[in-house]
């Protein structure tokens, strides 16, 4: 049996057509069997709802008089790009404010003119012959805009890994706050009802096909930045006007110590054509699964600690290293059903006809890392290779002499056979001098927790742990963790002057 | 009940909470406990019935008492339902009903805090 998408339609025009949400079909499936299924369910609603960084708008503000060719744009004072001609521009979500930062950005202008509050225009302008104005300032609405049109180049994805961190001290991620000692996952995504994961092959997702966007009727306009769906990770660029979008649907978002982002409600209407169709959507949370990544490690392959399903994610606790850790989801599955239910009721109703794709979205493909000519400095090209290191069963005067000596202010400290033990800082040894105590060596004395760097890690990775541990110098370790340079903050001045670029 | 015991450490370090617990005979839990040099502030859960007690005893002994009716505060205007706060509250006061909506035991919260940063929406605050 085959259901052509002229005959749903037109079943959705006389009012019986048959609407299921994506996670009501498994268990129709599982009553009425595949061919059943078919029989019965003509169109499944999927919804997502979630964090959507790569979300922004494009706005025409009209013209002037005397008329000014906007090139530089603040909308509440979060900066709109100059670049689009005289009186267009694109609000991202993920600016910041020149003057609130994380607290406010341009989700969060977004919303307030969904939410029909005034946004206030500044721009600035050199001024020409045929556009003399030079500066503007005016207080808009979301009506006095001529377009208000959200594109989001990457919204949808068809799942997320799952977060958890291995550190001893609290991250602040774009998935939210991770405990340390991996005591918590976060994750994100609506699983059984998000719309790629109902159709994986994208045989009836793609360009042109209408969906539900900010409680909007919008569209897809192809494959969105990113889009990987060879490992399962497609994604979607999206458009709808703004004019016709809810505060329901549309929250801007601060996640502390990351930024600003945009949570977007989603949701596209899948025409049930054939069995294949029924199959796609018949997935369940169990069926669906992602890595849990370490976020402790700061690089683009972080390692993967475990495989689950939504199903283990959403069900409160997962294990990990033999112990069970609570989860924490940052999307809201409420929020996606609510999605996907009004969007049935659009269908049921008539006010939403569905449609294939014009073009097809590539399901094969997969996206690749930044291709990098250079590779900005390593560790290793601004080292202090004259590092001078002291015996832990010196004496404390001898660390104090070679301090002087070595005019640095941080000594590592190894042992008998030439491994880093730990260090001692002038603040150390200048201590033990006005407290004369039991300290007689240097080890009685010595901090034993070191943090170290390697040759090889990025200068900017070896900065964060400058800050992250408020300190001023790192012992450099080869594999066997010998001391075999040393990195303080005055070598960072090394960048300034070029040298590592050769 | 919780109340929330503030006392100066300037003169002299009197146990307060020891002495109000010998004087009384209530089993008082202290839930959470700042306490420096110079000050100290003790989140503490007494039975309803012998909170009065407790608190004039405290009082007497020098220190602040104020009776918190509330934990932490949510805005269900701007909770979205994500459910980020649920992992990272140390007394599991956040967890999702049967329709994937937060709700909150207030009474296990020991206004720690931990949950207002961790909340996307700022949809969490201390109570006043």
């Amino acid at each position: 049996m085959h259901k052509s998408i002229d005959q749903i339609n037109e079943r959705i025009r006389d009012g019986s057509v048959r609407v299921v949400t994506a996670e009501e079909m498994p268990a129709i499936v599982a009553e009425l069997g595949e061919e059943g299924a078919l029989k019965e369910v003509d169109v499944v609603t999927t919804g997502t709802f979630g964090a959507m960084c790569s979300s922004g708008a494009f706005l025409n503000f009209g013209h002037a008089e005397p008329p000014i060719r906007m090139e530089r744009i603040w909308l509440n004072n979060v900066e709109a790009y100059g670049g689009l001609a005289a009186v267009d521009t694109y609000i991202g979500a993920t600016q910041q404010s020149d003057t609130l930062e994380e607290k406010y950005g341009g989700a969060h202008v977004i919303e307030d003119l969904v939410a029909g509050k005034s946004v206030e225009l500044r721009a600035s302008s050199r001024g020409t012959d045929c556009y003399p104005r030079r500066m503007i300032d005016t207080d808009l609405l979301l009506e006095n805009f001529n377009q208000a049109i959200m594109c989001n180049p990457r919204n949808a994805y068809q799942r997320y890994n799952a977060a958890t961190n291995s550190t001893d001290r609290i991250l602040h991620t774009y998935m939210g706050t991770l405990l340390p000692n991996s005591s918590n996952v976060s994750f994100s995504g609506a699983g059984t009802l998000n719309p790629l994961s109902n159709d994986p092959k994208l045989r009836l997702i793609g360009s042109g096909v209408p969906l539900f966007l900010c409680g909007a009727q919008g569209m897809v306009v192809g494959e969105g930045t990113q889009h990987s769906p060879a490992g399962g990770y497609g994604t979607l660029m999206v458009t709808g006007n703004l004019k016709e979008m809810s505060q329901d649907y549309l929250r801007a978002a601060t996640m502390t110590g990351y930024g600003v982002t945009l949570y977007v409600g989603l949701g596209i209407p899948l025409p049930v054509l054939d069995l294949d169709v029924v199959r796609a959507t018949a997935v369940r949370d169990e069926d669906i699964s992602v890595d849990i990544m370490d976020y402790g490690v700061p690089s683009r392959n972080r390692p993967a600690i475990r495989k689950v399903t939504y199903a283990e994610l959403r069900s409160g606790t997962v294990e990990l290293h033999g112990e069970e850790v609570r989860t924490s989801s940052l999307s809201s599955f409420r929020n996606a059903r609510k999605v996907a239910g009004e969007l049935k009721h659009w269908i049921e109703r008539g006010s939403m006809q569905l449609a294939l794709p014009t073009r097809p979205i590539d399901a094969k493909k997969s996206a690749r890392p930044m291709h990098q000519t250079s590779k900005g400095p390593r560790v290793l090209d601004i080292m202090d290779r004259q590092v001078v290191s002291v015996g832990e069963n010196e004496e404390i005067i001898t660390a104090a002499k070679k301090l002087l000596k070595g005019e640095t202010n941080h000594l590592p400290v190894i042992n008998g056979d030439n491994i880093l033990v730990g260090i001692v800082t002038t603040f150390d040894v200048s201590k033990a001098v006005v407290n004369p105590g039991k300290a007689h060596f240097v080890k009685d004395i010595m901090k034993k927790k070191v943090i170290t760097t390697t040759p090889d890690e990025p200068v900017d990775i070896a900065v964060q742990k400058l800050e992250q541990h408020n300190i001023s110098a790192l012992p450099v370790i080869d594999g066997g963790h010998h001391v075999i340079a040393i990195l303080t903050a005055m070598d960072l001045g090394k960048l300034f002057g070029g040298r590592w670029l050769k | 009940m919780k109340l929330l015991v503030n006392f100066s450490r300037k003169k002299g370090r009197k146990p307060i909470i020891a002495q109000v617990v010998r004087d009384t005979g209530v089993l008082i839990n202290v839930e959470r406990a700042v306490i420096d040099s110079s000050e100290g502030e003790a989140l503490i859960d007494v039975p309803d019935d012998q909170c009065r007690l407790v608190s004039d005893s405290m009082i007497s002994l020098g220190a602040n008492v104020r009776i918190l009716e509330h934990g932490i505060s949510l805005n269900e205007s701007e909770c979205v339902d994500c459910g980020a706060c649920i992992s990272i509250c140390p007394r599991e006061v956040f967890s999702m009903d049967n329709d994937w909506k937060l709700q909150l035991a207030e009474e296990k919260c020991v206004l720690c805090g931990k949950c207002i940063e961790a909340c996307p929406h700022q949809a969490l605050t201390l109570p006043l």
